[in-house]
């Protein structure tokens, strides 16, 4: 089941399964290492951008752009 | 013959910075790259006698067409100039760096990685198959912790060996696919065109569509068949994501490598850092933690910067001014030569360098929040705010360096992806309040708030922070309307300041400011002294002199604003090319009107202002024309002089505005 980024909580992991933003967009999050397969675990989420984890590194995304990233199991 | 050169190429926040100044220590100097205001560091090393360039450049993600520093990064690669390139990685992020190594792989340039920050990796329980990373990726890897300057003699061992190569090693990763029958169709044209960069290479661009490349193509001297296959390409695959498989296939490379030469623990070690985001990120601490740690570096400037410090130099001005008179009088030095020299030169330059101490811990304490870490969770606690006034969090980052200098502030916007945030970015950081504005306030605050300077000055950059938000809610209403850019932003981990670093970076801002003082702020003192004395047949300093009519002529615009004398509307003037000057110029105008009696620049400020009209007065100074050093890189960023000609009128407009309206409701209180 697809799921949208923001969607999980602090702690759930998933695997980028596609991103659905403008072309430049979508480059940058693939070259940040958000590219199909990664596997990321949230670190936050409340009300804010979202904290990301990309092994073991965190990443910060704006909710706007972090609602893009569509995840799979 | 000419030295060896090596180029330093890394992700931001892998400890690039700190190689650098390790390698090269003070042998150093910080310019620009050609055409465009990017920073270019390059310096000098010696290894058994001989004598190496390091050229340090920008921190980037990605060799790309995404913004100027890759650019500049990539064009400078392509150009052959450096003999070797050390790629340094961070060691605990490997993949992610990984990544741009293998561009640097495709580009078939000789490369040396430097795994760094080790020790970092090893807290987390990292281990690393140092043989198997090298062998996978073709290339010479060396662990180094650059802040000890651990390693650092086998990359020079490496650097050596891959010097006496005749070429790079091949690269190892390998395309498939459909993308790579395009690359290996492309790289079949290229290969008998007559071109500077390696076929494959290009071909890669070309397949990836990266639109710097497609510039540097249009403008290199390709067949017209090499041409029509480009255009066509494009023509018929503008829809396919090959960019993405591209990007996707390096990172499977870089996954690879990971996986066979990297030893992950089971279970995440929570670090440190980890538990410090728990606090500086939540959602409701968040804004209030930032605006303790600002007010407590306020608070340490001027207590240590000031109180502690700042008699030292002070005194030390005014015993130099004694000395150089008594000094000058025994040589039976002219009249006038004395006058200039105590008055204009030392009264007006002294006033500023008197500060010097000051400066030098806001420096200090903004270079450690810098090196800390935490501008990054400055930039993520304030995101929302920022997006309501229509930025995001990355704009504040641009904001909090404006505190410094406005320069590197306004030239920070380019990390901004859209025109729109780079704009009001540019437009606001001048209400960020620098380092040259703090004379003028600890002289108000000295004379009018005697012991509240941290507060004083928190509330008088609160009120900049403020003003800036608001005008660029204006600005996203009226000049530049659409979406603010989006948010992404590494949070690297907290680390120790590193000494070096922040010293350097202090060292280069106060020398700044001490050559100012010594050229601009002099020449600026220079001009207004002399204007001060003539026509020699009236009393020097009064207001029946050139300067004094000047001003007598500005004053009526700034009497509703209640400063209401001819030297302290020409000081505002004087602070257009350099800010300091405006202490500079009051004090060479006061100790000319106050010479014989001896009277300090404070309590003549005294005598001039009250509580209400230094407020009115800092405000002025806080909100009105930034200094020519910031119009010239807004002309020089938006290639305009439209936009700096708008910035000079409308922040003049609007100081005006706001030290009116304090002025006058504050009278109709009843305050003084």
């Amino acid at each position: 089941m697809d799921k949208k980024l923001t969607d999980l909580r602090e702690g759930n992991t998933g695997r980028v399964d596609k991103i659905v933003a403008g072309r430049g967009a979508t480059k940058r999050l693939y070259e940040m290492g958000f590219n199909t397969g990664a596997r990321i675990k949230i670190v936050k989420n409340d009300n804010g951008p979202v904290i990301v984890s990309l092994n073991g590194n965190k990443v910060a995304l704006g909710r706007g752009l972090a609602s893009k990233i569509v995840l799979g199991e | 013959m000419r030295n060896k050169r090596i180029a330093l190429v890394g992700n931001p926040n892998s400890g690039k910075t700190t190689f650098f100044n390790g390698l090269t220590g003070a042998n150093q100097h910080v310019g620009n790259w050609p055409g465009v205001t990017v920073e270019k560091k390059e310096g000098k090393f010696t290894h058994e006698g001989k004598e190496y360039d390091v050229i340090d450049l920008p921190g980037i993600y990605s060799l790309g067409a995404f913004s100027e520093d890759e650019v500049v990064a990539m064009e400078y690669i392509l150009s052959d100039d450096a003999d070797v390139i050390i790629n340094i990685i961070d060691a605990s992020n490997i993949e992610r760096n990984l990544y741009l190594t293998t561009q640097l792989l495709e580009m078939g340039k000789k490369i040396i990685l430097a795994l760094n920050m080790v020790d970092e990796a090893e807290k987390r329980n990292i281990k690393f198959d140092i043989d198997k990373l090298s062998e996978l990726l073709n290339a010479p890897v060396i662990p180094t912790v650059a802040h000890k300057g651990r390693g650092q003699d086998q990359i020079m061992e490496a650097v050596l060996e891959v010097l006496d190569q005749d070429k790079a090693h091949d690269n190892p990763l390998i395309y498939s696919g459909v993308v790579a029958h395009h690359i290996d169709h492309m790289e079949e044209i290229f290969k008998d065109q007559d071109l500077n960069y390696s076929p494959r290479w290009t071909a890669i661009k070309i397949v990836e569509g990266d639109p710097a490349v497609r510039k540097m193509l249009s403008e290199a001297n390709l067949s017209p068949e090499a041409q029509q296959a480009i255009d066509e390409f494009y023509k018929y695959h503008s829809s396919d994501n090959f960019e993405l498989e591209i990007v996707d296939s390096r990172y499977a490379f870089a996954n690879k490598v990971a996986e066979q030469g990297v030893i992950r623990p089971e279970v995440e070690v929570v670090t440190r850092s980890d538990k410090i985001d728990k606090i500086l990120t939540n959602k409701y601490i968040g804004i209030p933690a930032f605006a303790l740690i600002m007010l407590l570096a306020f608070q340490i400037t001027f207590a240590i910067g000031e109180e502690l410090l700042g008699g030292f130099a002070a005194d030390l001005i005014e015993g130099l001014g004694v000395l150089v008179e008594s000094l000058l009088i025994s040589i039976s030095a002219p009249d006038w030569l004395v006058a200039f020299v105590v008055d204009g030169a030392i009264s007006g330059v002294g006033a500023v360098v008197e500060f010097v101490p000051l400066i030098t811990v806001l420096y200090l304490l903004l270079g450690l929040l810098e090196d800390s870490g935490y501008m990054a969770r400055a930039a993520y606690v304030w995101d929302d705010l920022m997006r309501s006034f229509g930025l995001q969090g990355k704009a504040f980052i641009s904001m909090i360096i404006g505190f410094g200098c406005n320069v590197p502030g306004i030239m920070s916007a380019r990390t901004l992806d859209s025109r729109k945030d780079r704009m009001i970015t540019m437009l606001i950081n001048p209400f960020m309040s620098c380092g040259a504005k703090l004379p003028i306030y600890s002289v108000f605050i000295a004379a009018f708030f005697p012991g509240k300077g941290g507060l004083v000055l928190f509330a008088l950059y609160a009120t900049g922070i403020i003003v800036a938000l608001i005008m660029a809610k204006i600005f996203n209403n009226t000049l530049f309307k659409g979406e603010p850019s989006y948010f992404i932003m590494e949070l690297p981990p907290y680390r120790l300041p590193i000494a070096k670093n922040v010293i350097r970076n202090m060292w280069n801002n106060v020398s700044g400011f001490i050559v100012r003082a010594g050229t601009i702020i002099f020449s600026v003192v220079t001009i207004m002294w002399f204007l001060a004395v003539v026509p020699g047949s009236v009393e020097p300093y009064s207001q029946y002199t050139l300067l004094g009519r000047i001003g007598t002529f500005l004053t009526p615009l700034f009497r509703p604003a209640g400063f209401g004398t001819w030297q302290e509307s020409v000081a505002l003037f004087a602070g257009i090319p350099a800010k300091e000057a405006v202490v500079g110029t009051l004090g060479m105008l006061y100790a000319g009107l106050y010479m014989e009696e001896g009277v300090q620049l404070v309590n003549a400020i005294q005598q001039h202002f009250t509580q209400l009209t230094a407020i009115s007065y800092m405000v002025m100074v806080l909100l009105y024309t930034p200094c020519a050093a910031v119009l010239g890189i807004v002309a020089k960023e938006t290639k305009s002089f439209k936009w700096p000609a708008f910035l000079a009128i409308y922040t003049f407009a609007l100081g005006w505005v706001a030290a009116v309206v304090i002025y006058q409701v504050g009278s109709l209180l009843g305050f003084s």
